[in-house]
């Protein structure tokens, strides 16, 4: 009974250890290829369940999907001959795993070294014959279109396909940004000024509109007031006139016996000499017997 | 070799699984074996672990029941459950099957079938410019906020977006860390955005409009790559003009409000003067129409009064005349001060008065009658006054007898 069980776990074991040695998985994320004793023997797996002959065959697995590569900021020379330093990703999958694991030995390290500098060069190519206004207002999936296909000339033989190539950042270098902003600071001074200029006009413009008007309005009134006196004054002549006018010789006498009592107030001295209508009885008797 | 990549690592269910479900089973399930093995084996004592010490009689059915037991196991720890923000992704040897519904779920054991559930609703975040870190202030990234516009100026950008898993397969299976992929696009897609804008622009209405392009242009490049993300929103978190030049545009600013103020404060002063002014004008007028008024009720006055007297003066002239003349002197010499000099010849003589000192009296005493010694008058010629000398002294208190 023991010797038994002993054997059927036995045969269990070993049969679980040949099946798991001569089957292999290839994921939906991979790309596999076979080895047969160091050599490639079949690279065209689709995912689900192998074989292989156990120790014989081995099983190199690579990353089937799509992979970043974030390449370093680098300058670049414009068209006008500007210093730019750009930032860009790389977006590429192997396409062709048995002609990758020959040129770059399954390294991915070594792959992406390739890679940036095959993107580097090309991306120079592309930035000499571009201004700057060009380069960073102009259409970008445009700018790549070439380099990605004269790259790709070069991956393939990698076993390599760019999938796509992205500007990330065109940054102007650190001594032309300075001016950069210099011009920035100045046009917006310009700014400044102007609208300040403006408030200053707008202001002196209501302001003296202001004076104007006061000016005009008191002018007005005074042609008024003077108009208004001068009829007053006119009419007042006229009834003086009109009454007067009755008698002249009675308004001579009244006006002249009220002018006198007028001009003569308390502290005035007067010598008189005792002659005249007034004094005709004063004074000696044979003066005005005579 | 990327079987477990760092990438997938969380994501194996097995680790996960090992953690919740199959435990409970298993107790179960020995329980269960407890049980049974009390029916079968009779005085096993419930100690399954050594069915060695067991009898010949239950052996072979003890090892089948085993087997039996282990395979049931095996069945059972292919139940998942997939929660309602997840998807199951289920891969038969490595091959995609089918993606999964929330829900109770079964696939075929390992090694056959595999799942690997992925959270699509729940929203996950990109930051270009900055970083927000908890409750802690956030960080400006200047080297990613800084950007070149059209007319080559730089705005300081900090921009966000929204993301989340569309497609569990594509983005499982399509790319390598489809967020850092993201992260890049998006950089790109905003610079390309910003890039065809001008600064002006940007700074203020274009801000919607920039993220609206990014957005737009960000789901273009996820799609073309069948990342399996889709952007639900990307907002603009703050456009500013670069530090350097950031107190050049608040002068700007603050000239707009000095143009405004300047402008108020002229208004204010127009404000002041247009109504006084006018104020003035109608006092000028009211002045006027009173000095009118005035005179011409004066004149009526005047020459009513005249005309009354005239009036009786027509009745009586000789006698209204003589009494007005004689009531007008009268009142005259009453309320002056005067001398009265009798010089009678040739005009040589020259009368000298001091004229300061009376005045000087008369203005200090009113009351007193005026009295000048006639005797301290100097007559240089004194040839025939002595008569007239003594008439003025006389006249002198006629007058001051008199008059006060």
């Amino acid at each position: 009974m023991q010797s038994r069980f002993n054997l059927f776990l036995l045969i269990t074991v070993l049969v679980a250890i040949t099946v798991s040695a001569s089957v292999f998985f290839v994921d939906e994320r991979q790309r596999v290829i076979l080895l047969k004793l160091g050599q490639i023997e079949r690279s065209d797996y689709q995912p689900g369940l192998h074989f292989k002959i156990p120790f014989i065959n081995q099983v190199r697995r690579f990353d089937g999907r799509i992979l970043s590569l974030d390449a370093q900021p680098a300058r670049y020379l414009t068209g006008e001959k500007k210093n730019v330093i750009v930032d860009s990703f790389i977006l590429w999958r192997i396409s062709d795993v048995a002609q990758y694991f020959r040129a770059m030995g399954g390294d991915e390290e070594n792959a992406r070294l390739r890679l940036s500098q095959i993107i580097k060069d090309g991306l120079r190519a592309e930035f000499g014959r571009r201004s700057i206004q060009e380069l960073v207002s102009g259409n970008r999936d445009e700018m790549v279109v070439d380099l990605i296909k004269e790259a790709n000339v070069t991956a393939e033989g990698f076993g390599i396909k760019i999938v796509d190539v992205r500007i990330k950042r065109i940054d102007l270098p650190q001594e032309v940004s300075a001016s950069v902003f210099a011009r920035m600071q100045a046009e917006r001074e310009r700014v400044a000024k102007d609208l300040r200029s403006r408030g200053a006009e707008e202001a002196e413009k209501i302001r003296s509109d202001a004076d104007r008007q006061r000016t005009v309005l008191l002018a007005e009134a005074r042609r008024q007031a003077e108009n208004l006196r001068g009829n007053g004054d006119a009419t007042a002549t006229e009834i003086y006139a009109s009454a007067y006018g009755q008698n002249e010789d009675f308004y001579s006498l009244y006006r002249r016996l009220n002018a006198y009592q007028n001009i003569f107030q308390g502290d005035d001295l007067l010598v008189i000499e005792p002659k005249g209508d007034f004094f005709s009885r004063f004074g000696d008797v044979e003066t005005s017997a005579e | 070799m990327a079987w477990n990549e760092p990438g997938n690592g969380d994501k194996d269910p097995w680790g996960k699984r090992g953690n919740n479900g199959p435990p409970d089973l298993d107790e179960v399930i020995r329980n269960l074996q407890r049980k049974l093995g009390g029916l079968f084996g009779g005085n096993r004592g419930g100690n399954q672990q050594q069915p060695d010490n067991n009898q010949s009689s239950g052996g072979s059915l003890g090892l089948g029941l085993i087997a039996a037991i282990i395979f049931v196991v095996w069945l059972l720890s292919g139940i998942y459950i997939v929660e309602p923000a997840e998807r199951g992704v289920v891969l038969r040897f490595g091959q995609f099957q089918a993606t999964t519904m929330p829900g109770p779920h079964w696939h075929f054991p390992y090694p056959i079938d595999k799942v690997e559930v992925v959270n699509v609703e729940s929203i996950r975040t990109v930051e270009i410019g900055y970083r927000s870190a908890g409750a802690r202030p956030e960080s400006t990234v200047l080297s990613e906020s800084l950007m070149l516009t059209n007319d080559e100026n730089i705005v300081d950008l900090k921009i966000a977006g929204q993301y989340r898993v569309n497609d569990a397969a594509q983005y499982l299976f399509n790319v390598r860390s489809p967020d850092i992929i993201l992260r890049q696009m998006m950089e790109s897609a905003v610079r390309e955005v910003v890039g065809q804008s001008n600064m002006d622009f940007v700074l203020t209405e274009g801000r919607s409009e920039v993220a609206t392009q990014t957005e737009q242009a960000l789901q273009t490049m996820l799609d073309e790559h069948h990342t399996g993300l889709s952007v639900t929103s990307v907002s603009m978190q703050d456009v500013q003009p670069p530090e350097q030049v950031q107190a050049a545009f608040e002068d700007v600013v603050k000239a707009r409000e000095d143009e405004v103020r300047q402008k108020n404060e002229a208004e204010a002063y127009s404000n002041d003067i247009i109504p006084r002014a006018r104020g003035q004008a109608f006092r000028i007028i009211q002045e006027a129409e009173a000095y009118k008024s005035q005179i011409v009720a004066k004149a009526n006055g005047e020459t009513s009064r005249f005309l009354q007297i005239m009036n009786e003066y027509n009745e009586a002239p000789y006698i209204t005349e003589e009494r007005l003349y004689l009531d007008a002197m009268e009142s005259v010499y009453s309320r002056t001060n005067k001398v009265m000099v009798d010089v009678e010849g040739n005009g040589n003589n020259v009368l000298y008065l001091p004229l300061d000192r009376m005045g000087n009296r008369s203005g200090s005493a009113n009351t007193n009658p005026t009295r000048i010694d006639m005797d301290s008058l100097n007559y240089p010629a004194n040839t025939n006054s002595s008569s007239s000398s003594n008439s003025s002294n006389a006249a002198n208190d006629a007058r001051s007898r008199g008059g006060r």
